[in-house]
């Protein structure tokens, strides 16, 4: 793989500290479906692109948009359009 | 603000007052994206205008550049805090992409390949403030930054400036694009610092 | 010591104070931290560090936790990357005494207890190995029996880190490693990236079941994790962890 075929993206760990600010629970381990292709997996594995103060995380397998979070100074935004469902683990 | 950490200065940069609030110099020009980075052959290249009446004008690779084109030297600000100033550019204005068609919108949503939108009153791709942009610092503009070709409309924010573009469609009425919807703020004027809904 | 994660609060930043600094390598800093009130966290969990410069400027940065919950103690390994923004500061500038910010624990997917009952497999690529290490540390604390396999991808001997702590392994825990750049006098093979042979030699048969971690930089990730998977192994039973390009 070269330098060029690296995407710039991060996995959705990156989403832990952002998420973690709105939620009382962590929910990169939450189990998203992707609204286009229907793939369901953990936000961990998500492709995480950075555009300050935006994230946008992406499917794994077909890019779609699943989530987008823009944290303002007093407000968060998220954008859940892009999944079906979370199911998010409440037992640690 | 949060604790100031001792010691600590971050990259080099100056809040010169020619900058617009809360902005810092850059002599880079980060890549920033909401996607992966899409590659458009410039066989099936096109750049398509669709009125508010479904009329479409369209150009392919070779009719944009053989339209006459402007070498404006211009200041970017990114809602990420870096403005980078004294940009090259070459490109056609949308003056001149926009001539020729017939509208009554005020609107404008402007596409680009792999899916990203961004919004703005058609009167701000008017008069001098806009170009499609093929070529950035005297040479062929990359596919990082947007190439093969961009919108460029630097008297907003820089997410205003849609890479890869591949339209504009003209509407009545505003129609919020990719981060508009997330909470990025509708106009996005530097000078009046709108970065965010609300702002 | 909280075993669990924390939930039922939103996360706010918090000040820690830096009480020692250590060198892993010539370039890479273990900075032990005191964080009053901290909830404690699990293995493979990051912080987030936040600098403010004087003129309000400030940047944020993610940082593995090193070492298994201990109180009000809290560790990082910090690479000093070459024209890094955040890296230099933290590895070489803040000093002893000296307050940071930082959120967290955050992350509740990639992590260990030690009540997981499979065997593990730790795959880590450079600096990747910081929240593994955190595994093999709580491992040891617990007192764990798990069978733990590390393969540790590094560019020479140089730039292990715990170089001494992983030597001194024994009771469960395998280590092997794998040279990129410049291997050991007397290595029986010339330096390469890690590969399939690495991997199905040095790892726990699929048959097995085993969790597995793979973490470092996201070309090193992805050639694991489908190496894994190739050989095998379930996809959900292997967790990745990417540096990405926000690094330095």
């Amino acid at each position: 793989m070269t330098e060029q075929d690296i995407e710039r993206y991060e996995d959705g760990n990156a989403l832990a500290g952002p998420l973690r600010e709105i939620f009382a629970v962590d929910v990169t381990a939450a189990i998203g479906r992707c609204v286009a292709c229907g793939l369901a997996g953990p936000v961990a594995t998500l492709r995480v692109y950075r555009h300050a103060p935006g994230f946008v995380a992406r499917c794994p397998g077909c890019d779609g948009v699943v989530l987008r979070l823009v944290r303002g100074p007093n407000d968060a935004w998220l954008d859940l359009r892009g999944t079906v469902s979370l199911r998010i683990p409440l037992t640690p | 603000m949060g604790i100031v950490s001792p010691g600590f200065h971050g990259r080099p940069r100056s809040a010169a007052a020619s900058l617009p609030p809360g902005q810092y110099l850059t002599e880079d020009f980060p890549v920033l994206s909401a996607g992966p980075t899409p590659r458009v052959p410039l066989d099936r290249w096109e750049f398509v205008i669709t009125t508010e009446t479904g009329q479409e004008h369209r150009w392919t690779w070779p009719e944009l550049l053989a339209l006459p084109s402007e070498t404006p030297t211009v200041d970017l600000h990114c809602v990420t805090k870096w403005s980078k100033l004294a940009t090259t550019w070459q490109g056609v204005p949308l003056d001149t992409l926009l001539a020729g068609v017939e509208t009554a919108s005020d609107y404008a949503l402007v596409h680009s390949y792999g899916g990203y939108t961004t919004n703005l009153p058609l009167e701000d791709l008017l008069d001098g403030q806009a170009w499609v942009a093929y070529r950035y610092d005297g040479a062929d503009l990359t596919p990082e930054h947007g190439g093969p070709a961009r919108l460029l409309v630097p008297h907003l924010y820089l997410w205003k400036s849609a890479k890869w573009v591949r339209g504009i469609q003209l509407l009545h009425d505003d129609e919020p694009g990719f981060w508009e919807t997330a909470g990025y703020h509708e106009y996005g004027d530097p000078w009046r610092e709108q970065r965010y809904q609300g702002d | 010591m909280t075993k669990s994660i924390q939930t039922g609060r939103r996360l706010a930043w918090r000040v820690g104070r830096l009480v020692e600094r250590r060198a892993e390598t010539p370039t890479a800093r273990t900075l032990v931290l005191d964080v009053p009130g901290w909830p404690g966290h699990l293995a493979g969990q990051h912080v987030d560090i936040r600098l403010t410069a004087a003129d309000g400027y400030s940047t944020q940065r993610s940082y593995s936790l090193a070492a298994p919950a201990d109180g009000d103690r809290v560790e990082l390994t910090v690479q000093q990357v070459p024209d890094g923004e955040v890296s230099p500061y933290l590895a070489g500038v803040f000093s002893v005494g000296d307050p940071v910010e930082l959120r967290g624990p955050v992350g509740g997917w990639f992590v260990w207890r030690p009540t997981d009952p499979p065997p593990v497999l730790l795959v880590a690529g450079g600096s990747g190995i910081v929240p593994l290490m955190a595994m093999v540390r709580a491992r040891r604390a617990a007192g764990s029996r798990t069978p733990f396999r590390l393969i540790y991808s590094v560019r020479s001997p140089a730039d292990q880190y715990y170089a001494q702590e992983l030597r001194q392994q024994s009771g469960g825990l395998d280590v092997s490693y794998v040279y990129t750049r410049e291997a050991p006098d007397g290595w029986p093979a010339p330096p390469r990236r890690i590969s399939v042979a690495d991997v199905n030699t040095n790892g726990w048969p699929p048959e097995f079941e085993p969790s597995c971690f793979v973490c470092g930089p996201t070309g090193f990730v992805e050639t694991v994790a489908n190496i894994l998977v190739a050989l095998g192994h379930e996809p959900r039973r292997v967790k990745t962890e990417r540096f990405g390009p926000s690094g330095g």
